[in-house]
Parts: structure tokens; C-alpha cells; sequence
């Protein structure tokens, strides 16, 4: 429990840091206590990864001072920060897939006997930390085999391998469904029951209130409140994060459905290993309303929506959008049928990283008019379009010629959501629109996407969330092992039913 | 810098974005420094070997620029690595590695000395002859690059090791075809060393200067290639392709972009250009072909790009910089009695300290900029993508 009387364990006074055209941190203060759970709450580019980073040594503060156990220190690498009993765990992992888990974690500091390496001693310590803190993990399994929520464990083991008493732990929910997050808080409790102390960066209200011990709020850098767990809700915690009232479900018309414009059937499809993962899944899509997916993730989704869209070839069955037969259409065949996509993967397929806002707002059009004629890119008219669409947007850019990469996640998602939900669009695929994104930005998408349905658009939306399905679908399908198992108008699916579908497959 | 409220462009906007493109100041400041690095590296090797490297570096510059003359002997030498490496660094640009300018300026010299010498076109006058002899170059170049891209796209199969294998196969072919009495293929019988026939005097390049090597119109042809080069990569929807292919292939396929086709696309045109440089040279220096002639050119020009970061108007500085150390090597043997291949030390340790960037950021107290070296980007996409 938290200990007010003593010296913090860590301390952060007055930190600022700049980056080129941005102030991530300016005069932030934090504590940590000996034995709690900090949330360091606050929306996509409020600051809390870079503050972090900060105490983990991974960037110089530019002013401000760190203090760890009352003693002002200063890291130049994460390895000073380790080697101070600090881990984090970052929100992309840091392993190497074809080594072991026992390899990866004494990877940096490898355990010897003589001039060998002694894996057998790093096994048992695995093991025996594994016990202690209900981390259980085979240390002889391939990293790449693993699971998602299994190599988040690798990753604290890691940290707690180098015997660190402070974790910090970026965004650790983010990648895990349900279940496992249910799983991970027990493990965060073990922790500290065992004398660890935690800084937990999300931007996710519900795992604050059921993880936290204090919350420290974080908007535009700066620290705009703090605020107890027992007297905070969600709505509160949400409107000192994004600065004014949000509202978390969206007020729609019903739905004015009306011609078919997708249609699948029978579709089978492969994923990269040869796996067939869409098994004769039939699906239609009407123009004006949402259609929503709902299914616990890697049962085909992924595949289904890349054969849908032309980027992946279909073992068998039919694709037709607006009547015309697209089963083996190229991507720009598809695309110049007006049919848009937000990817689930926005760093692969959704931006070129190293280009412009302005090329990136472009990627689904470079090739028309305005934009290029006769094969020469307009620039004029790309330009106009950016400060257009970084406007209507909202795209938080020190402006259109900066690269993309230099942009936060959920601007970099809006980014994709300006290009894909603009111009002549008649089906748009959605897939995790909003992942990792904030309460802010999600609203905002939302809105989007029932604006286009409105418009009459035929809108098929893939989502883990099962929240985000139910708010805005018109019609839900769940999709369990690579075929829709249940298809209901919205009013008549209730959350728990949705549930079993997604988990077994069964028919209620 | 920071600009909440994004406008159009101005033109000093569209200044600092291009500078900010090219990463600051630095692409240019660290292969300058990497020069100095290796001037005074290679002089301890110089002194080292008891001569003194103030006269060697004076003897050099005097062969490198001294006179007119030299000025334009150096410009004649570097002509065929601007095209050889701005095929490399075309390549580049789509994530590709051409390790194969070599086998491609060669093969589009073959073929520009041979359709020169077809007895049906003696007789065209020289603004006909000439556009052929430099389109077979092309085309010879083309295909010979065409090859590689076309196996890449269609079996993964990995252009560094295809063009390596191809400039093998190109060398031996060339030999042969140039040097066999039976059957005669290439070899002019009425010479006593192997080369192909000359070239009809209408076939040749206008010579500008006539130094050793001469000046010729291929060196302004190269200057229109990278000007072309920097045109279809910034301002067309086509270099938009290969710039996307060569970031993020996966964006590209997303988007709509044939992948595939594009980098069939990208290696036949980087041939295409080495191609053009070797029939330059044909064309412009030697009217004719003799095996051997053109070694290294094609290997050099990766370095030639690489200090250019790929960047098509850097090519022309940094080309002209290896050129005319290799022609302004003879004086510096002449006066300071130093073996040409010192030269060749210096371009290694040019080529060591621009590669790795490090040690000279270190000497020169330089931070290191966000964007990383083309060593980072460029290469590592080169080496990893296999789509």
C-alpha cells in the first residue's frame, strides 16, 4: 500500500522536454510511491511515453531533475536506468522471435560459466521468478510461438531478471484481449504484494479505476490534475484528460439501408503460412448502414478483410461490390470502384512512414485528377488538399510537409481516416479504427463513420472492441473460426449473447 | 518552424522543405569531412612509406584541376560513373540494391559498339547514328537490368546476388565475344590486340576538349540524365511508385501500386542508365570496344552513390570527385613518385569514413540527425525487403 510518510522512490520535478516544433513535457512533476500502482493518464501525445522514456534514459531531459529513492540522478542510457533497478516495458516488445524466452531474457546480460553461457542457471531463475510473481512461462519456448499476452510476460521477466523495483509499463493493455487483461491485473497485484512499485501509462479509463492506486492526468505535456480511484469515474477522469465533457456512446438515426454493395460468398482464404483462416464465410453489405464483425481476434479477420479488398488471392468463393465480380480484382481495380479502407495495421499498410502528411493524405488518389496529370503530380493541388483535410481533420501536424513517423499514433490514424473518408466513397471497410487510440480521437472516428453511413455509404466494420461494434453497427455478424456464426439486427444482440458466440461458436 | 495553421506553401517554405528533405546541413558536411578524415589518414600511409604527402596532395590537385586542360581531362573521366551511379542509386530509391551497373554499362557498351558498326546504317549522318548507337546502349543496359528485377518480382530471387551473377556472366561473355578468332564474333580481324571495329566518325560523340581523356557531349548527356532522374522520382506519379515500393511496400500494395511491376520497371531503367553511360563512352571516348576497358566503373559507381546519399544532383559533385582523382593520379606519380593506387587508398578511406558515419560525427563533435544516413535507410530496406 502506499506509503505517504517515507521519501518517494521516485521523483520527477519540473521535467521538460523538447522535441523539434514540440513541447512534450514542460514543467512536469511526478511521484512514485514504494509499493503502489501510478497511472499516468492521458490522450495520445499528451506526454506520458516521453516523460517515461525520460526516467528510463532513453531521452535527456531538457530541464528538471530525477530523483530516485531522495537521490538526484542521471541516466545517459536505459542500461544506467536498469542497472538502477528501473525496467519498463514498452508498448512494442523488444524480443527476438527465433531466440527462447530463457535467450531473450538474459539477452544483454548473459549469464556465464566461464567463457559459456549458462542457460540452465537463467531457467531456473526464470522458473523460480515465474513462481514468485505468477509470471509461469516455459523458458525453453520459442518467442515467436508465443502468444501476444505470453510475451508481454517475457517482457516483465526480463525486467524483473535484472531485478528491477520499479516497473514501467507502457501501454501494457493494449495488445491483450479481455481475458488476458483480466489476467494481467492478478499479475500487477502479485507484483506489488511483492514490494515492486508501478508506473502504469493507458489512456483507458475502465483499467484505470480497476488498477490504480493513484492517477496523475497528463494534457498537452503539462500535468492537469490528480485524482483518487475511489471518488473518480470514468466520465470525470475522461474530462480532465481531453479538456471538455465526452460523450462515450454515439446518438445515431436509425438506418435507411439500401441496395446490396458487398457481397461474399462462400469466400475461402489462406493466410501467409497457407492456413485457411475464412472458411466459407457469406456476408452482405447494404448501402447506409454499418455492418459490424465482432470475434476475439485471429479467427480470419485479418484475411477476410485483405481478400475483400484485393490484396490477398481467395482459395475459393465469389466477391462482388456493386454487382461487378471483384473475386480476383487487383487492389486499384477495387479502389477505383470508390471502395475505401482503414487497415488494422496502420504502420504497414495505412502510411509510408517517411513520407509527407501531405503524400500520405493523397496514398489512395496520387494517381487521379487533381492530383497528377498525365503521370505528373500536381503539387499545388496535393497541398490544397492537405491544409483541407488536416483542417476539417484536425490533424495535430507542425504542417503538411512533415513526415508522417513524426506524428502521434492517433494522428497518424487520422491521417488514414481523412484520405479514406473523403472524396466519392460507396463501400468503406474499416478495420480496428481505433485501436490504441484515445477517448478523444475515438469519439471523433465514431462520428465519422455514422456521417458516412448517413450518406448513404455501405460500411463494414472489423473490431476486437466488442463496445465499438455495439455502438455502432446497424446489423452484427460474429465471426468464429473463419465463418460468421450469427448475424443479428443491432437490437436484437445483447452483449452477453455476442460473448458466448465470439468465445465458442455455439448457437444460443 | 512550428506552424499550427498550415498554409500553401511559400517559396521560402518550399526552401526549408527541401532543405529539411535533404536532412539539413549534414549530407553534405559529412562526406566533406569524411574527405578531410581520409586525406590525412591516407598521408600518414604516405609518409609512412617515406614520401611526403603535402607534394603528393599538390601533384594531385594540379593533375585534377591544374590547368584547362586537366579540368577537362577530369570531366571526361567521370562522365560514365555519373550514369553507372545513378543507375545504383535509381535502384536505391525503389529499395533495391544494384550491385550490377557493371554488367549493365558493359552490356549497353557491346551493344552500342556493335549496332555501330551494322554496315547497313555507315552512311547516317551523325544526328541519326549517334541516337541509335546511345538507344542500343540503352537497351542493352535495360534488359541486362530488366533481368534481375523480372526474377525478383517473379521467384523473390534476390537482385544483389542475380546482378553479382550477371556481371560475372557479362565480363566472360564480353571477352569472348571480343576476343574469340573462332568464331569471329566481335573482334576486328585487323587489329592485333582484341577490340571491336571502330566506330564510323559519324557515330561519335562531338568531342568538346579534346584532353586524355577527351570531353565530350556525353558529359552534358549525363548531366540531362540526372536532371531526368531527380524529374521522374520528385514529380511524377510513377517516381511517387517507386519511392513507395522502396519505403514501404506493403503501404505500396495497399495503395493500390503493382509492386512488382514497378521494380521490374526500376531495374530495367537502372540498366538503362548504365547502359547509356557505357554507350557514351563507346560513342564519346573510345569508338570502340577492347575488354576490360571498363572495369570497375560499374563497382565504383556504388560508392560514387552512396557518398551521394543517392541524391540524383549529388551524383554529379561526388562523381567528378572520383573521376578526377583517378585522372589527376598520373601527375601526382610523375612528381611525387606515388603509385596511382594511392588514390585508390584515399577513395577506400572516403568510402570507409562516409559508410561509417560514426567515426567522423565523433571526430567533428557532429549529433547525429533523426533521419539517419543512407546507410540506414536505404541500404537496410535494400537488404531486407523481399516482397
Amino acid at each position: 500500500m502506499p506509503d505517504e510518510g517515507h521519501v518517494p522512490i521516485l521523483e520527477v520535478r519540473g521535467l521538460t522536454k523538447t522535441f523539434p516544433g514540440v513541447i512534450a513535457n514542460e514543467d512536469v512533476d511526478f511521484t512514485l510511491h514504494q509499493g503502489e500502482v501510478h497511472c499516468l493518464l492521458g490522450e495520445n501525445g499528451a506526454g506520458k511515453s516521453t516523460l517515461m522514456n525520460a526516467v528510463f534514459g532513453l531521452y535527456q531531459p531538457d530541464a528538471g531533475q530525477i530523483l530516485l529513492r531522495g537521490e538526484p540522478v542521471r541516466f545517459a542510457t536505459s542500461r544506467d536506468a536498469i542497472a538502477h533497478g528501473i525496467g519498463m516495458v514498452h508498448q512494442h516488445f523488444q524480443l527476438i522471435p527465433v531466440f527462447t524466452v530463457a535467450e531473450n531474457v538474459i539477452l544483454g546480460n548473459e549469464m556465464r560459466k566461464g567463457p559459456l553461457l549458462d542457460l540452465d542457471g537463467a531457467r531456473d531463475r526464470i522458473k523460480e521468478l515465474g513462481q514468485r510473481y505468477g509470471l509461469t512461462i516455459d523458458p525453453d519456448a520459442l518467442v515467436g510461438d508465443l502468444s501476444v499476452g505470453e510475451q508481454q510476460r517475457v517482457e516483465l521477466v526480463k525486467a524483473l531478471f535484472r531485478e528491477a523495483d520499479i516497473l514501467i509499463l507502457d501501454e501494457p493493455t493494449a495488445v491483450l484481449t479481455p481475458g488476458e487483461v483480466d489476467d494481467f491485473f492478478a499479475v500487477v497485484r502479485n507484483l506489488i504484494d511483492q514490494g515492486k512499485s508501478i508506473v502504469f501509462i493507458t489512456h483507458k479509463l475502465r483499467e484505470v479505476l480497476a488498477v490504480a492506486d493513484r492517477i496523475t492526468v497528463l494534457r498537452g505535456g503539462r500535468v492537469v490534475g490528480d485524482a483518487d480511484p475511489a471518488k473518480a469515474t470514468q466520465q470525470s477522469l475522461a474530462t480532465l484528460m481531453v479538456g471538455r465533457d465526452v460523450s462515450f456512446t454515439i446518438d445515431k438515426a436509425p438506418a435507411e439501408p439500401g441496395g446490396v454493395v458487398l457481397q461474399a460468398t462462400g469466400l475461402v482464404v489462406a493466410d501467409d503460412r497457407g492456413v485457411v483462416t475464412v472458411n466459407g464465410l457469406d456476408l452482405e453489405v447494404r448501402a447506409g448502414e454499418v455492418f459490424g464483425i465482432a470475434g476475439v481476434e485471429g479467427n480470419g479477420q485479418r484475411e477476410l478483410v485483405e481478400a475483400l479488398v484485393g490484396m490477398r488471392s481467395k482459395v475459393g468463393g465469389f466477391v462482388e461490390i456493386e454487382g461487378h465480380d471483384v473475386t480476383h480484382a487487383t487492389p486499384r481495380e477495387i479502389l477505383d470502384l470508390n471502395v475505401a479502407h482503414v487497415p488494422e495495421d496502420r504502420g504497414k499498410h495505412g502510411v509510408v512512414g517517411s513520407f509527407s502528411v501531405a503524400d500520405n493524405l493523397v496514398l489512395n488518389r496520387y494517381w487521379r485528377a487533381p492530383f497528377a496529370r498525365r503521370g505528373l503530380r500536381q503539387e499545388e493541388a496535393i497541398n490544397r488538399e492537405a491544409t483541407d483535410l488536416v483542417e476539417r481533420f484536425d490533424i495535430r501536424t507542425p504542417g503538411i510537409q512533415t513526415p508522417v513517423d513524426n506524428l502521434s499514433g492517433g494522428n497518424q490514424q487520422k491521417v488514414i481516416i481523412a484520405r479514406e473518408l473523403t472524396g466519392d466513397v460507396t463501400l468503406l471497410v474499416v478495420a480496428q479504427p481505433t485501436r490504441g487510440l484515445d477517448v478523444g480521437s475515438i469519439e471523433f472516428i465514431h462520428r465519422r463513420i455514422v456521417e458516412m453511413r448517413d450518406q448513404g455509404v455501405a460500411v463494414l466494420l472489423v473490431s476486437a472492441e466488442l463496445d465499438e461494434v455495439l455502438n455502432l453497427s446497424d446489423r452484427i455478424g460474429v465471426i468464429y473460426r473463419g465463418a460468421l456464426v450469427g448475424v443479428f439486427p443491432r437490437v436484437d444482440a445483447t452483449r452477453d449473447h455476442l460473448g458466448l458466440l465470439m468465445a465458442s461458436g455455439a448457437q444460443a | 518552424m512550428a506552424d499550427p495553421q498550415p498554409q500553401p506553401p511559400s517559396t521560402s517554405d518550399k526552401l526549408r522543405a527541401v532543405l529539411r528533405e535533404a536532412g539539413g546541413l549534414q549530407p553534405v558536411l559529412v562526406p566533406l569531412y569524411a574527405i578531410i578524415v581520409a586525406l590525412v589518414v591516407a598521408g600518414v600511409v604516405i609518409v609512412a612509406i617515406g614520401k611526403n604527402p603535402i607534394d603528393a596532395y599538390w601533384a594531385l590537385l594540379r593533375g585534377m584541376f591544374g590547368s584547362p586542360d586537366r579540368i577537362a581531362a577530369s570531366l571526361g573521366r567521370s562522365t560514365p560513373f555519373i550514369g553507372a551511379a545513378l543507375s545504383v542509386a535509381f535502384a536505391f530509391k525503389a529499395g533495391l540494391f544494384n550491385i550490377g551497373a557493371e554488367g549493365q554499362l558493359l552490356v549497353g557498351a557491346t551493344v552500342a559498339a556493335w549496332v555501330g558498326t551494322f554496315s547497313w546504317l555507315a552512311g547516317l549522318p551523325g544526328p541519326l547514328l549517334i541516337p541509335i548507337i546511345l538507344l542500343a546502349g540503352v537497351l542493352g543496359g535495360g534488359i541486362w537490368g530488366g533481368i534481375p528485377g523480372f526474377l525478383k518480382a517473379r521467384t523473390g530471387a534476390h537482385e544483389v546476388i542475380v546482378t553479382i551473377m550477371l556481371n560475372n556472366i557479362a565480363i566472360l561473355l564480353v571477352r569472348w565475344m571480343v576476343g574469340s578468332r573462332d568464331p569471329v564474333i566481335l573482334r576486328d580481324m585487323s587489329a592485333s590486340v582484341p577490340h571491336t571495329a571502330p566506330l564510323p566518325a559519324a557515330g561519335r560523340l562531338p568531342t568538346l576538349i579534346a584532353s586524355e581523356p577527351p570531353l565530350h557531349l556525353g558529359f552534358f548527356i549525363m548531366l540531362g540524365l540526372c536532371t531526368l532522374v531527380w524529374f521522374l522520382l520528385k514529380r511524377t506519379t510513377f517516381g511517387f511508385e517507386v519511392r513507395s515500393v522502396g519505403t514501404n511496400p506493403n503501404a505500396a500494395k495497399y495503395a493500390g501500386m503493382a509492386v512488382n511491376r514497378t521494380m521490374i520497371a526500376v531495374m530495367a531503367l537502372a540498366g538503362a542508365f548504365a547502359g547509356l553511360a557505357g554507350a557514351g563512352e563507346i560513342s564519346g571516348t573510345t569508338g570502340f570496344l577492347s575488354p576490360g576497358v571498363f572495369a570497375a566503373i560499374g563497382f565504383d559507381s556504388i560508392a560514387i552513390a552512396l557518398l551521394a546519399r543517392a541524391n540524383p544532383y549529388a551524383i554529379i559533385l561526388t562523381a567528378i570527385l572520383w573521376g578526377s582523382m583517378l585522372s589527376g593520379a598520373g601527375l601526382m606519380q610523375q612528381e611525387a613518385g606515388l603509385s596511382i593506387d594511392a588514390v585508390r587508398i584515399v577513395q577506400a578511406l572516403v568510402l570507409l569514413f562516409v559508410a561509417a558515419d560514426v567515426i567522423v560525427r565523433w571526430i567533428f563533435r557532429m549529433r547525429r540527425d533523426g533521419a539517419g544516413g543512407l546507410a540506414a535507410t536505404q541500404m537496410s530496406t535494400g537488404w531486407g525487403s523481399t516482397t
